[in-house]
């Protein structure tokens, strides 16, 4: 029996705005514990809620990003349950009339064709603080902690839906991840970054018979910390679940969870152990009416998303397709390339050689391209060098990684270090060939070993060059000529 | 007469004349406290040393010629559900026995501002959940009138603090008519403003969408004095109002020529006692002899009011104290704990009285999927159409007189057994909190040693109209007697 796979994704996000969603406490990582916290944030008795207005941009930047329809009449709502980390015993999410509605991303099918995967939705909620347990859970902890820092921090939910072309494949899930996070950096809303819990997801997964219309029953996969366990979990559930298929078993509609250490997934709870959330409007929040100048004003000031960008460096600069796809993978890249383009016009070149060779010098030296000093002015005066000619790439290679450590640019570093450029180089040969012609006896002096005349031939270029040329290199020149006069 | 005897309008006089001291005002205050609390049980808490300190203050900027508000020197309860930085806060509950604020609320902040005398934190209801201040884990407020008797509630415990003269001024919350509703079984005024006009930020909640502070005074002008200081826009209560302050004390106009009261028929029929009706219509009859106009209208949504305001109420506050669960604060399980399920179990069930845990499982059962739709969002339809009700009626009226209470106070422990018929005595009140309209109740009469009181409704944010005929009434009133 052939099977379609049907992948779903809830993915949250942290926003990067200064303070919390719903108080004026900082939105910060790894402070000390409960330090930025307040009555709002902990729960206090009587606090109440202000809606954090930089928050609802982010989210609609996002979303317009996303190609989200906008409720201009928004809703936030409590989702009610029990947790330590959660201080009101509720979390203010938004349950009917989400900020933003029906939008997709357009991601790499697996036929190699532009694949547009629906969003049903993107909403705001708030963040629950984090439990420190004394030992591996909180059931087996003889005590637990817990930290309010990251309590109230906004938090995007964005979901799929799996009714408007789901995502067939793991390649296609782990395609849209990248993706969506993609442009949550674009639009400068979260730094995503995993390993601080500022990217999380939850998956889903079923199963169909090739062919069919109806979806089968669906499991959902939580606590999976990276790209590569969220595979690993999917590529795992899709053997469990097809297997159970081929056998005639039902898959049951429950939440699993992933264990790393295993590899497999194990059930957490059921269908039927679902909790009540009892959702309703928070009526300590009024409906958040959004005024259509206040959208347009988002969607024009909207930054260049990774796909516009992807076109304009193909079309503008002429770009392989393949290279561009390499410099827009990070916008901050993206964003060099194009600032260096505005001082050289070898935009081949340039991708290149950010591609092949700034990159890994990056990489190697634990740098990223907004903490290395390099300057894009400098960076394409680099290029056009190379592309004159006028210095190796070997020369290149040993400037760059100079400029991406001081800052320096390659003509002071160049001057400094008395890097011998090629046009030194040509310059030199031209004053020995001037030297050997003013005193044609010169080398049969020197082959009969009267190796002080070198010291004429030495003070003449010295004199041409104006002092400027390496004692060293230019004996080494002269020596090499009186062995083989041809050259 | 003693000091705390005084209106806080007199009192200001003779503060602002040198002839007494804010300190001679809160020892008189006190001493009463020292004569009656031990049989009325009206505080919870009583703030002695701070407000002897606060008056200090208040006398020293009033010797500088320093005249900070009316308010200055004025002793002020505050209801027990209303934080105050430092200062126990314990809604009456087991859960928050031992809980102190870190921040005052907004209306206290304002009092303190204006130089008032925080003098104690009063006795109420669980909460603010019952209309008898019987339900406090401190024990029950008894009624100034008849110590057998309950003071109404749930602010009954400001109510009574201002009858006895425990304190000049005190703050409660409205939630369906717990400072109208004890304010007429105390004889007393109590006024609740509309909805967003006192900022709820620190009002421990209980139901978000029908909170509201109100004040009490012995007098008409002074709970205008008091909602001059309570009032006003908050950044820190996304439901407050954006609106200009009117000053109240300064514009009331006791002037009832044209004023056009609406008399709804639904509210003079059926359960309504025929002495405290006597009474009221007697009231009207007072206000119409001296120029205002009455008319019949109707309200025909009357009827759905309580069930309308119980289901929204109990499904408000089965969320907003969920917060209570023994990890951050407040009274925690200690005994035979072994999981967290156990911990919040134990620590609710010992923590909240019955009435609270029936109110939170009432409300967690409308809210949960497949009863909302039936529940919850049909009360919140039926609330749009009280309110419709309301603003139709206004269109031809300025105010609306009723009843506040359908009986009068009766014994200590005499409706425990029936929690129906205790949520029916809110049957005068609650409407006004589903619209969001402001209302104030004061005496009008007395049967046998009970002071009987009638409510006047107003438009939203026209609590000067509601404010004016009650200080025409008073005046009237006191030229009769």
């Amino acid at each position: 029996m052939e099977f379609e796979i049907i992948i779903g994704f809830e993915v949250h996000a942290e926003l990067k705005t200064s303070t919390k969603l719903f108080c004026d406490c900082k939105v910060t990582y790894g402070a000390p514990q409960n330090t930025h916290i307040c009555p709002l944030c902990t729960g206090q008795p009587g606090a109440l809620p202000v809606l954090n207005k930089k928050a609802v941009e982010y989210c609609l930047r996002a979303g317009l990003a996303m190609n989200c329809s906008i409720n201009n009449d928004s809703l936030f709502a409590r989702k009610n349950y029990f947790y330590p980390d959660l201080p009101k015993g509720y979390q203010i999410s938004q349950y009917e009339r989400p900020l933003c509605e029906n939008g997709y991303i357009t991601i790499l099918g697996d036929d190699e064709e532009a694949y547009s995967v629906g969003i049903k939705r993107i909403h705001l909620e708030e963040d629950a603080g984090k439990l420190v347990h004394s030992s591996e859970s909180i059931s087996s902890s003889e005590y637990s902690l817990i930290d309010y820092n990251r309590s109230g921090i906004p938090l995007l939910e964005i979901v799929s839906d799996h009714t408007i072309n789901p995502l067939r494949s793991i390649k296609e899930a782990r395609s849209y991840l990248e993706q969506i996070r993609q442009i949550l950096r674009y639009t400068e809303v979260s730094d995503c970054i995993i390993e601080k819990g500022q990217f999380r997801c939850d998956v889903n997964i079923s199963l169909r018979k090739r062919g069919s219309t109806a979806f089968g029953n669906r499991s959902e996969i939580k606590n999976m910390t990276s790209f590569k366990f969220i595979s690993e979990a999917l590529d795992f559930e899709i053997k469990r679940q097809s297997k159970l298929l081929q056998e005639g078993k039902k898959i049951e509609q429950e939440t699993r969870l992933y264990n790393e250490e295993r590899k497999i997934t194990l059930p957490m709870r059921s269908k039927e152990d679902a909790p009540d959330y009892r959702y309703f409007p928070d009526p300590d929040l009024i409906e958040l009416e959004l005024e259509q100048d206040f959208i347009d004003k988002i969607s024009k000031g909207n930054r260049v998303l990774p796909d516009e960008l992807l076109k304009l460096i193909v079309e503008k600069y002429n770009v392989s397709k393949k290279d561009a796809n390499l410099l827009t993978r990070n916008k901050s890249v993206a964003k060099f390339f194009t600032e260096c383009a505005t001082y050289t016009t070898n935009y081949k070149k340039l991708a290149k050689w950010i591609i092949n060779n700034l990159l890994l010098l990056l990489k190697n030296n634990s740098l990223s391209i907004e903490s290395a000093k390099i300057k894009p002015k400098d960076f394409a005066s680099l290029v056009n060098m190379i592309v004159k000619s006028d210095i190796t790439d070997r020369i290149g290679k040993t400037l760059l990684t100079e400029m991406i450590i001081s800052g320096k640019s390659p003509e002071i570093i160049i001057e400094e270090k008395g890097i011998v450029t090629v046009e030194d180089e040509k310059q030199l040969n031209k004053f020995v060939d001037n030297a050997f012609n003013s005193h044609p006896n010169i080398i049969e002096q020197l082959r009969a070993g009267e190796t002080k005349a070198i010291n004429v031939l030495i003070g003449d270029v010295m004199l041409a060059s104006k002092g400027n040329a390496d004692a060293k290199r230019l004996k080494k020149i002269i020596s090499q000529r009186v062995k083989n006069p041809d050259k | 007469m003693e000091l705390c005897n005084y209106s806080a309008l007199e009192l200001g006089k003779k503060l602002r004349e040198k002839e007494i001291s804010a300190k001679e005002i809160v020892t008189s205050v006190l001493n009463r406290i020292g004569e009656k609390e031990h049989i009325y049980n009206a505080f919870i808490t009583v703030t002695d040393e701070l407000a002897l300190k606060q008056a200090e203050l208040a006398d020293e900027n009033l010797s500088k010629g320093e005249d900070i508000s009316p308010l200055t020197g004025i002793p002020v309860a505050i209801k027990d559900n209303i934080c105050t930085k430092g200062i126990l806060t314990t809604c009456g509950s087991k859960i928050l026995d031992s809980y102190k604020p870190p921040y005052n609320a907004t209306a206290v902040q304002n009092l303190i501002n204006d130089g008032a005398l925080i003098i104690g934190k009063t006795n109420l209801d669980e909460f603010g959940m019952g209309s008898s201040t019987e339900k406090s884990c401190f024990g029950p407020t008894h009624n100034p009138h008849n110590p057998d008797y309950v003071p109404g509630g749930s602010s009954g415990g400001s109510a009574t603090a201002v009858s006895l003269c425990e304190s000049v001024l005190a703050i409660g919350t409205d939630t369906g008519g717990s400072v109208r509703m004890p304010a007429a079984y105390c004889g007393v005024v109590g006024a609740k403003p509309t909805y967003g006009r006192v900022s709820r930020y620190g009002v421990v909640s209980y139901a978000s969408s029908l909170d509201q502070i109100g004040g009490f005074g012995r007098t008409v002008e002074d709970t205008a004095l008091l909602l001059d200081s309570i009032c006003g826009y908050d950044e820190n209560d996304s439901t407050s109002a954006n609106i200009p302050n009117p000053n109240f004390s300064q514009s009331l106009k006791p002037d009832l020529k044209n004023l056009k009261i609406g008399l709804p028929k639904e509210y003079f029929v059926e359960g309504i006692d025929e002495r405290i009706k006597e009474k009221i219509l007697k009231a009207v009859e007072l206000l119409e002899e001296n120029g205002a106009e009455l008319h019949e209208i109707s309200l025909p949504h009357t009827k759905y009011a309580i069930s309308t305001y119980y289901l929204i109420a109990m499904a408000e506050a089965s969320s907003n104290l969920a917060r209570y669960d023994g990890v951050r604060f407040g009274y925690r399980a200690k005994e035979n704990v072994s999981d967290l399920n156990t911990l919040y179990e134990k620590t609710r069930t010992e923590g909240f009285g019955r009435e609270v845990i029936r109110r939170i499982m009432l409300g967690s059962y409308v809210l949960s999927a497949g009863y909302y739709d039936a529940y919850y969002l049909k009360a919140q339809q039926v609330r749009a159409l009280i309110r419709q009700d309301l603003e139709n009626a206004f269109e031809k009226i300025d105010c609306i007189i009723t009843p506040v209470t359908p009986t009068l106070p009766y014994k200590i422990g005499e409706k425990n057994e029936d929690p129906l018929q205790m949520y029916l005595e809110d049957i005068f009140t609650v409407s006004l909190n589903l619209a969001g309209l402001p209302g104030i109740s004061l005496n009008c009469g007395y049967v046998n040693e009970f002071p009987v009181g009638f409510q006047i409704i107003g438009k939203a944010f026209e609590e000067r109209t509601i404010l004016s005929t009650a200080l025409s009434y008073e005046q009237l009133n006191s030229n009769n007697r």
